[in-house]
């Protein structure tokens, strides 16, 4: 028994250790992700609590208590929906003599307590109420966008490699369909199934989980079924030469994997390194999310997050043209 | 018969090797040619040439008189030697696909009586035996009803009762006046269905013509073949015998004379068995190969 065994042992050791690339991707990534996260978190840690300033902060009393961090604020209106929405913990306007505070943040109290017994008792109180934003709330648009990405690149960049590998696509190209007319069905039947998933994990999970929803439904469906397109589209350009599914695989992994840790799904690009930051931009899942988020929590409109839909329409047209560029039936 | 493709000194070159080297050839319209050749021999790249999959390095191809192009595609039917199809759809389904890509093509009852696919046509592609398999694939080839419908390798793998079963199919399209250009490696398959069969080498054609004609250009002579144990060697020194493992070939056009030289050396005919010439042998003569090698 142990002969055989052994035998077998060997057999698919050699395997493994003989595919070049399954051997490189699993030494490489897990690697890449311990860099990745060392580079993004570098520096000094994360302060406790943050504080939006208006206006030129003097350099003393309050404003340099340690752990907090000081957010130069431009925007006033925005400033006081993140107070309300407990994503600041005080605001300051320093010209006005007034400050924000949510009453129903307990972090926001002690920052009060702080500020009132440094040298800035003249500040008028300005109240004001929010519901808290859970990291549940803030994490599903993340999570819906990560499953849109999968899905898209997946979905379709790894199904076209296999129809060509197994030859799908050569019986196809023996017919009078052209090369558009199946990218196209490819597209629009991943997208149709894309946009039903979404709605129906939004609506089920909204089922059993009360998570905030400020924007408008349509808004929020125009985000995600633009980002669903341009990584389907992305999708395309992978899938448009490579034969070998394994190398395909490779390749989504090593678009996948980084697109989720650095698009902000599961942690808040803020605070991160600044080249981190800078790299994000040019993930279209950075931009979905933040399209996506800033209408769930937010209530951004259309206009508000018109930036992010033109990135991901311009990145679609360029994936499109490319992917229709560089296919290839065979 | 007037021609429906014409072949013109095709190449096709491989990173240096000459896969199709310089071949030219007609298919008339209404005719069933059989491509004949070892693995190697250039038969499949032909194929997809002429089937408009690959592009040739030189030569020309033309349908009709016109180069391949929309009006080839949308009346060509093909069967590849080894085609996936999409999964988790079924038999029924993939042909309203595959109907769907044509303009013009036949109904979808008329095909599935004539290539029997009534009994799994609500089954999952992927879980169709050899047989329905090669016949699905087949009437998707059919579907756009083809004047030329390409058959490459059908029967390859089929056990012998849905090897026949195809073959009926291939005939009953021959009865419908299509022209069939068909890659075997089965020379009975060859020999039954063929009005004109080209045998390949090294990219070359080395043999064109009915399979009748070229055995009855090349041979004049039958094989007697006995069982080794039954044949002294050196007993009859005017007979050449091969070897051929368990059993000796004796090539010969006096069958009578040879039977009584036999019996008159003492050798037992118990087991003495008479065949004609085949393109097997038409192919080993030609080559010094196997066929299937």
């Amino acid at each position: 028994m142990m002969k055989r065994l052994l035998a077998v042992f060997i057999a698919r050791n050699k395997e493994f250790l003989r595919d070049r690339a399954a051997l490189g991707w699993n030494l490489l990534f897990p690697v890449l992700i311990v860099a990745g996260f060392a580079f993004a978190f570098s520096g000094a840690p994360a302060p406790l609590y943050k504080v939006g300033v208006a206006g030129t902060a003097p350099p003393s009393g309050f404003f340099t208590t340690p752990h907090v961090q000081f957010i130069a604020v431009d925007d006033l209106a925005a400033a006081i929906t993140k107070v309300e929405r407990h994503r600041l913990d005080l605001l300051v306007d320093v010209a006005g003599a007034r400050y924000w505070v949510n009453d129903e943040s307990p972090r926001g109290q002690l920052l009060e307590r702080v500020l009132l017994g440094s040298d800035n008792a003249a500040l008028r109180k300005q109240a004001v109420s929010g519901r808290l934003i859970r990291y549940v709330d803030w994490v599903l648009p993340g999570v819906l966008g990560m499953n849109i990405m999968f899905s898209a690149l997946y979905g379709v960049g790894f199904v076209i490699v296999r129809y060509r590998k197994n030859g799908v696509l050569k019986r196809l190209k023996a017919t009078p369909l052209s090369a558009i007319e199946f990218l196209a069905a490819q597209i629009v039947s991943r997208l149709w199934l894309i946009v039903a998933v979404v709605m129906v994990v939004f609506f089920g999970t909204h089922l059993f989980v009360d998570f905030a929803m400020y924007g408008n439904y349509l808004t929020l469906f125009l985000a995600f079924a633009m980002g669903g397109i341009c990584m389907i589209s992305m999708g395309l350009v992978i899938a448009a030469r490579i034969a070998s599914e394994e190398f395909a695989e490779g390749m989504l992994n090593l678009i996948s994997w980084p697109m989720m840790f650095l698009s902000g799904v599961w942690f808040s690009l803020e605070g991160t390194h600044p080249l981190v930051q800078k790299l994000a931009m040019i993930f279209p899942l950075t931009h979905m999310i933040d399209a996506a988020r800033a209408v769930m929590l937010d209530g951004a409109g259309l206009a508000a997050i018109a930036p992010q839909l033109g990135v991901l329409l311009a990145m679609t047209a360029g994936f499109l043209v490319i992917g229709a560029w560089l296919f290839r039936w065979e | 018969m007037s021609a429906l493709i014409e072949v013109d000194n095709l190449v096709k070159h491989y990173q240096g090797v000459r896969a199709v080297d310089g071949i030219s050839f007609t298919i008339p319209r209404g005719a069933c040619i059989g491509l004949l050749g070892p693995n190697g021999a250039g038969k499949t790249t032909t194929v997809e040439m002429l089937e408009g999959i690959k592009e040739p390095t030189s030569g020309s191809i033309r349908y009709q008189g016109e180069p391949l192009g929309a009006k080839f595609r949308r009346e060509a039917g093909i069967m590849f030697q080894s085609t996936a199809l999409q999964e988790f759809i079924t038999v029924r389904e993939t042909l309203r696909m595959f109907r769907s890509l044509y303009d013009h093509g036949v109904a979808l009852d008329e095909l599935i009586d004539a290539c029997a696919l009534h009994s799994f046509l609500d089954r999952d592609t992927r879980k169709l035996s050899g047989g329905q398999r090669q016949r699905l694939l087949l009437a998707i080839a059919l579907v756009n009803d083809p004047q030329v419908v390409f058959l490459d390798e059908p029967t390859t793998g089929l056990d012998p009762q849905a090897r026949r079963m195809l073959w009926e199919l291939v005939r009953d399209i021959r009865r419908r006046g299509k022209t069939v250009l068909l890659t075997t490696h089965y020379m009975e398959e060859a020999y039954e269905l063929c009005d004109e069969i080209i045998i390949m080498d090294q990219g070359r054609i080395i043999a064109h013509g009915s399979p009748d004609d070229l055995l009855a250009r090349h041979f004049h002579d039958v094989v007697l073949q006995l069982p080794k144990a039954d044949f002294t060697a050196g007993v009859l020194p005017q007979l050449t015998a091969l070897d051929c493992g368990d059993s000796v070939e004796i090539l010969t056009s006096a069958v009578t004379d040879t039977v009584q030289q036999l019996l008159a050396g003492g050798v037992s005919l118990d087991r003495l068995r008479i065949r004609a010439r085949t393109l097997d042998d038409l192919f080993l003569e030609l080559t010094g190969k196997e066929l299937r090698t």
